[in-house]
């Protein structure tokens, strides 16, 4: 390397980070592959898939903390609860249109992560996961004893069927519930994923990494802590409102503590960081809850433990890094263009 | 410069300054003075303060007592964010790159978090050529002198005006260390002050027109390169050469 080299090396040009064809393929084939699933299945099946897809758009406001901006949370279950008490709030006494629950209730979710952010991004690591704790237990808590707004340990029930478009029914069919949430689910994923192909995205990542070399570079990394928080409440709200309307029932039990274990250990399996993986991560969680766990009468709990420590023992990294780890137990021959790729100055 | 005496008004002074972790004090009362445009060798042997020095000064460890001033203006206790917004830039020791990031986006999240100035992403890979060619790989891609490269590139995308260097050979292979030097020497020349916390006497007097010498937490001695070459014995006591 020369440090006063008097040749122009080409000048970098500013970080493009613009979706990959192949993986914009992948996720629309995916997408029709979903699109399928009311076509395939049982009404049994689809309610499955549907809670699946619900729980995807949460573990993906739990990667967006733990696995972007390094910040491990067992407290999004608060934000979920949030979302979907406001979602069943309007539908009961409101509106019955479904852009509108969604809406208000990630806005009410943004609140409630905006005044409770400050108070969790005080700590980092294990001071930051016992504060979420904190907040998930006291929206549980809360939950169950404002009786008149949340119907306390009853739940809320009676919630209308939600009116996707204007104009129309509401949706009571299995199949139509399903597409609705599928819809709103691929949204909150672009969304996330235009999210972290952004400038902001990219400082999450360094925040992740070392949060003293980026603050020594000039960023108020308290600041973006503080965003990535919200965000990620607006996001699981938004999972609670789309529970709400596809459960048609609301219980403090949706903001218990399993929640938040629940889709963090979906974002373990599915690997960390990994947005797709978050949300293949929710659907084996799910489907091992719901599906397996019926099959095994009542042995839930101790397959997704199995579920936890296989995916700890075997993929490490996930789902999502199972191609990683497949590199490095089989790699491939060098070429040559490699060689000179890695050559060290 | 290689005058013995820079007259210059310091553009980086700590006077006083007490400093440590948990309660337990790392820094007595160190004064230290670091002129517009010149070079300060900061050298001692291990442990004895100077990496907490540039950490005080950058405010990553909160001072106890004391002032650091920035061009006249007290910064002291400041949060480091605020203190790079000021000019000051820090290449840490041990490179400490952001593994998962690539070459290309440590530049960009330098850059879109600097100061506005010369140092533009043109201008640093004219001058770091190596990472033109190391665009798209991860920072935990690069071998050592890379690292150093990109972590001295992402401090002067920030447009600093003082720039604090914290043991830049640390591992490298001499060669690379001359490269160092070469860097160093091109930011003086354009206009940047430089803190250098060294081990590398070589390298720090090759660069550097005054030394300070550290021992179990205070300054004892500031004096120029000439004076410092001229006495060997005094030299070789403080540093245990």
């Amino acid at each position: 390397m020369s440090a006063t080299s008097s040749g122009m090396t080409p000048a970098p040009a500013p970080v493009r980070r613009p979706f990959p064809v192949r993986t914009t393929v992948l996720v629309g084939v995916v997408v029709l592959l979903l699109a399928l699933v009311p076509w395939t299945f049982g009404a049994f099946t689809v309610a499955t898939f549907t809670r699946a897809l619900v729980f995807a758009v949460l573990a993906m406001s739990v990667n967006l903390l733990t696995g972007v901006a390094g910040m491990p949370t067992l407290g999004q279950a608060a934000y979920f609860g949030v979302g979907a008490y406001t979602g069943a709030l309007v539908a009961i006494h409101w509106s019955d249109l479904g852009v509108l629950q969604l809406v208000l209730a990630t806005l009410a979710g943004v609140v409630a992560a905006l005044v409770t952010g400050p108070l969790a991004i005080r700590g980092r690591g294990v001071a930051f996961l016992m504060i979420t704790l904190a907040i998930g237990e006291i929206g549980f808590s809360a939950a169950g004893r404002l009786d008149s707004v949340t119907g306390g340990t009853d739940g809320l029930s009676g919630i209308p069927p939600v009116v996707a478009v204007p104009g129309t029914e509401g949706l009571v069919n299995e199949g139509l519930i399903y597409y609705y949430v599928l819809v709103v689910a691929v949204v909150a994923y672009l969304a996330v994923a235009m999210l972290l192909r952004s400038p902001f995205g990219l400082t999450l990542r360094g925040l992740r990494d070392n949060e003293g070399r980026l603050r020594a570079v000039g960023y108020r990394t308290d600041s973006y802590a503080l965003a990535a928080y919200v965000y990620a409440g607006g996001l699981a709200a938004l999972a609670g409102s789309l529970w709400a309307s596809s459960q048609r029932f609301v219980a403090p039990g949706d903001l218990g503590f399993e929640v938040s274990a629940l889709a963090l250990l979906a974002v373990i399996v599915g690997g960390v960081g990994s947005m797709w993986g978050a949300c293949l991560g929710a659907l084996v969680v799910v489907f091992t809850q719901d599906y397996l766990g019926q099959l095994f009468s009542g042995h839930a709990p101790l397959l997704l433990g199995l579920l936890f420590v296989l995916a700890v023992y075997l993929l490490p990294k996930g789902i999502a890094g199972g191609r990683s780890q497949w590199r490095r137990l089989f790699p491939r021959e060098r070429s040559q263009e490699d060689d000179e790729a890695v050559t060290p100055v | 410069m290689t005058s013995d005496d820079v007259a210059a008004a310091p553009i980086l002074a700590t006077r006083g300054l007490v400093s440590g972790y948990a309660g337990s004090r790392v820094l007595h009362e160190v004064d230290v003075e670091l002129p517009e445009g010149g070079v300060l060798a900061v050298l001692g042997r291990n442990g004895v303060g100077k990496s907490t020095l540039v950490s005080t000064i950058m405010g990553l460890v909160r001072p106890m007592a004391g002032s650091v001033t920035v061009a006249g203006r007290e910064v002291a206790g400041s949060r480091p964010d605020r203190i790079a917004k000021l000019g000051v830039g820090l290449v840490p020791q041990g490179r400490r790159v952001f593994a998962p990031l690539t070459v290309a986006e440590h530049l960009e999240i330098a850059d879109r978090a600097g100061r506005k100035g010369d140092w533009t992403r043109d201008r640093v890979v004219e001058l770091l050529p190596r990472l033109g060619e190391r665009m798209r790989h991860r920072g935990d891609e690069l071998s050592g002198g890379e690292q150093q490269m990109l972590a001295i590139a992402r401090a002067l995308l920030t447009n600093p005006t003082i720039l604090l260097l914290d043991e830049p050979s640390d591992g490298l292979a001499p060669s690379v260390v001359h490269q160092v030097a070469d860097v160093v020497r091109e930011v003086c020349g354009a206009g940047m002050s430089v803190l250098l916390v060294e081990q590398n006497l070589r390298l720090a007097l090759s660069v550097a027109d005054r030394v300070v010498v550290m021992q179990k937490g205070s300054v004892r001695w500031d004096a120029s390169v000439g004076e410092f070459r001229r006495n060997r014995e005094r030299a070789e006591e403080l540093l245990g050469i």
